[in-house]
């Protein structure tokens, strides 16, 4: 009878199982059925992505003849941004975050309030509001005013992850470096910037991967400058988007796996071998023991 | 004793400095000044004319755009409902598999938001045109005889909606379920109550911080979108975010768009502000 009880039990336990499998299963499917839709219309060979017309590869092949200037200028002034967007982002996060954690001050509850605000309002109310002042100061619109656009909300992300990052331990070991004679540039750079490695990593990615695909702020505030890719991916989107238009964005996915790939890769290595030389050190230091 | 002081002072401008400085400037002022061009009145040809008024939040109040409100806040909830109901068993399923397991699971949640957003819509847009996949497949199985139209319709942009929110759904709802404690749940067991019984008073109470920070994530953006709408709805459905747009475009009425950006401040402070009365921002788990 008690095993009955149990077999029904496992029974059920099992069944929930699979279907959670099932139903995990479902659920990425939705996230990944659109991303195998566009590589797949990225070999189609129809002028203009509608209908499905049959294989080719050309796609690629007139990608790189560098004939759609359009698309090639838009990803460069996409790549521009990125990479000064994450890199102005990540300094003042990474600043940020360590001050923010350090240090007590009048301001810092609203500041951490603020933080907040780029990350949660719709994102058309920032660059409407931005909009508005520089119009208002006569900033003239461009790259200058779409960096300002994209920082502001990859700033909070860079803050909250190096905050994240640093612990206890963190402050033990800098004073540990402070008394042995370091000075506040070289704990700095030696021993809190390696420590919160993985957050500046992290919040890099996160800022490039954020700023590449924005469309509200580059669209808002880019005034008669240059389109960025989302921005011409969006205007291309009422007469109907070009398989080259897909050829380049598949591309860009493969070379943002294989980037995370070697990263993870290289900071898994970097883990292991921290692992073995700390067991060597005790090792070590058990034999002198002895 | 005077320089030291001054020497003390320098580490914490350089790094409390530049991202205080960063937020007053482009995030507290912008914000102060949009809801005071909110009261202000309309030039003639665009702009503004620094004359007090409250026409723009009357006009909010005009039944061509009070629809439109109306529309954007219950296609907003319909969204955040559906990424509840799909999201929280996702979140679960994935809290309960072992933490390697767990985060690999989380990193394949990730991997398709690294394609361009746009076009993820638009591969929507391909599977459901008149006569594409979807409706190929309908058509075969005999379950409709002549194409369905789905392209620029609600239903889809309703689907845009989701698919595109659920992440930031899942993720918050994750961490809340994973730092449950299991002992909670097993002491709700032993002393006999049924699992449905444990669901809805230990684990969804305790989980609730997480779905408050899910419903955030997704109700605001939702409400505020214009790219989804835009791109699925093909500018015939018209919703907050595309009206306000208009009014930076075309239309150039300022304070009528600065209005409603207003509404949609008012909306998110008063949702911060009753998650902050029984968790903390910090807790909010928002990557």
């Amino acid at each position: 009878m008690d095993n009955k009880i149990r077999n029904k039990k496992t029974r059920k336990h099992r069944a929930g199982k699979v279907l959670g499998d099932i139903y995990a299963v479902i659920i990425y499917a939705i996230f990944y059925i659109p991303v195998a839709v566009m590589i797949f219309f990225s070999f189609n060979n129809a002028d203009r992505n509608y209908y499905w017309q049959g294989f080719t590869t050309d796609w690629y092949v007139k990608l790189f003849d560098f004939t759609n200037k359009d698309l090639w200028m838009a990803l460069g002034y996409s790549l521009l941004i990125a990479v000064l967007s994450t890199i102005i982002s990540v300094t003042i996060g990474v600043l940020g975050g360590i001050g923010l954690k350090k240090f007590e001050f009048k301001m810092k509850k609203f500041i951490g309030l603020m933080i907040y605000i780029p990350i949660i309002v719709p994102e058309i109310v920032m660059a409407v509001a931005m909009l508005i002042i520089f119009m208002t100061i006569g900033i003239k619109l461009g790259l200058g005013t779409i960096l300002i656009g994209h920082c502001t909300f990859c700033i909070p992300y860079a803050v909250i992850t190096i905050k994240g990052r640093i612990s206890g331990d963190n402050e033990t070991l800098q004073e540990a470096s402070m008394d042995l004679g370091a000075n506040r540039l070289q704990t700095f750079w030696r021993i809190t910037i390696p420590t919160i490695m993985p957050g500046i990593t992290s919040s890099a990615f996160l800022a490039f991967t954020l700023s590449i695909d924005d469309v509200v702020m580059s669209n808002m505030l880019a005034g008669a400058s240059q389109s960025t890719l989302p921005v011409l991916i969006l205007s291309m989107n009422r007469t109907g988007i070009t398989p080259d238009v897909n050829a380049l964005t598949t591309l860009m996915v493969a070379f943002m796996l294989v980037a995370m790939l070697t990263v993870n890769g290289i900071q898994r290595a970097r883990a292991k071998k921290e692992k073995r030389l700390l067991a060597e050190s005790d090792a070590i230091i058990s034999a002198n023991k002895k | 004793m005077k320089s030291k002081k001054k020497k003390s002072r320098l580490p914490f401008l350089a790094q409390a400095g530049p991202v205080s400085a960063w937020m007053i400037l482009f995030v507290t002022i912008p914000m102060l000044f949009i809801i005071f061009i909110s009261f202000m009145s309309r030039g003639t040809f665009g702009g503004i004319i620094y004359e007090p008024s409250i026409k723009p939040y009357e006009t909010l109040m005009d039944p061509v755009y009070f629809k439109v409100i109306l529309k954007s806040f219950e296609v907003a909830i319909i969204t955040t409902v559906s990424c509840l109901i799909l999201g929280y068993p996702f979140a679960y399923y994935i809290a309960k598999k072992p933490p390697e397991t767990a985060s690999r699971l989380i990193m394949l949640l990730m991997i398709p938001f690294w394609t361009n957003s746009l076009m993820r819509l638009n591969a929507w847009m391909l599977l459901f045109q008149t006569n594409g996949p979807v409706n190929n497949l309908l058509i075969s199985l005999n379950l409709i005889s002549e194409p369905v139209t789905f392209i620029y319709t609600d239903g889809l942009v309703l689907l845009g909606l989701i698919t595109n929110f659920l992440p930031f759904a899942v993720l918050p709802m994750y961490a809340s379920i994973e730092k449950l404690q299991k002992s909670l749940l097993e002491a709700s067991a032993d002393l006999g109550a049924k699992p449905s019984v444990t669901f809805r008073k230990v684990t969804l109470p305790l989980t609730f911080p997480g779905i408050f920070s899910a419903v955030i994530l997704t109700f605001i953006p939702a409400l505020g979108t214009y790219t989804i709408t835009d791109m699925l709805g093909g500018g015939k459905v018209l919703y907050i975010g595309n009206i306000i747009k208009n009014q930076f475009g075309a239309t150039r009425n300022w304070p009528l768009g600065a209005a409603l950006a207003v509404l949609l401040l008012l909306i998110t402070a008063l949702l911060i502000f009753i998650y902050t009365r029984f968790s903390k921002l910090d807790d909010m788990e928002v990557l």
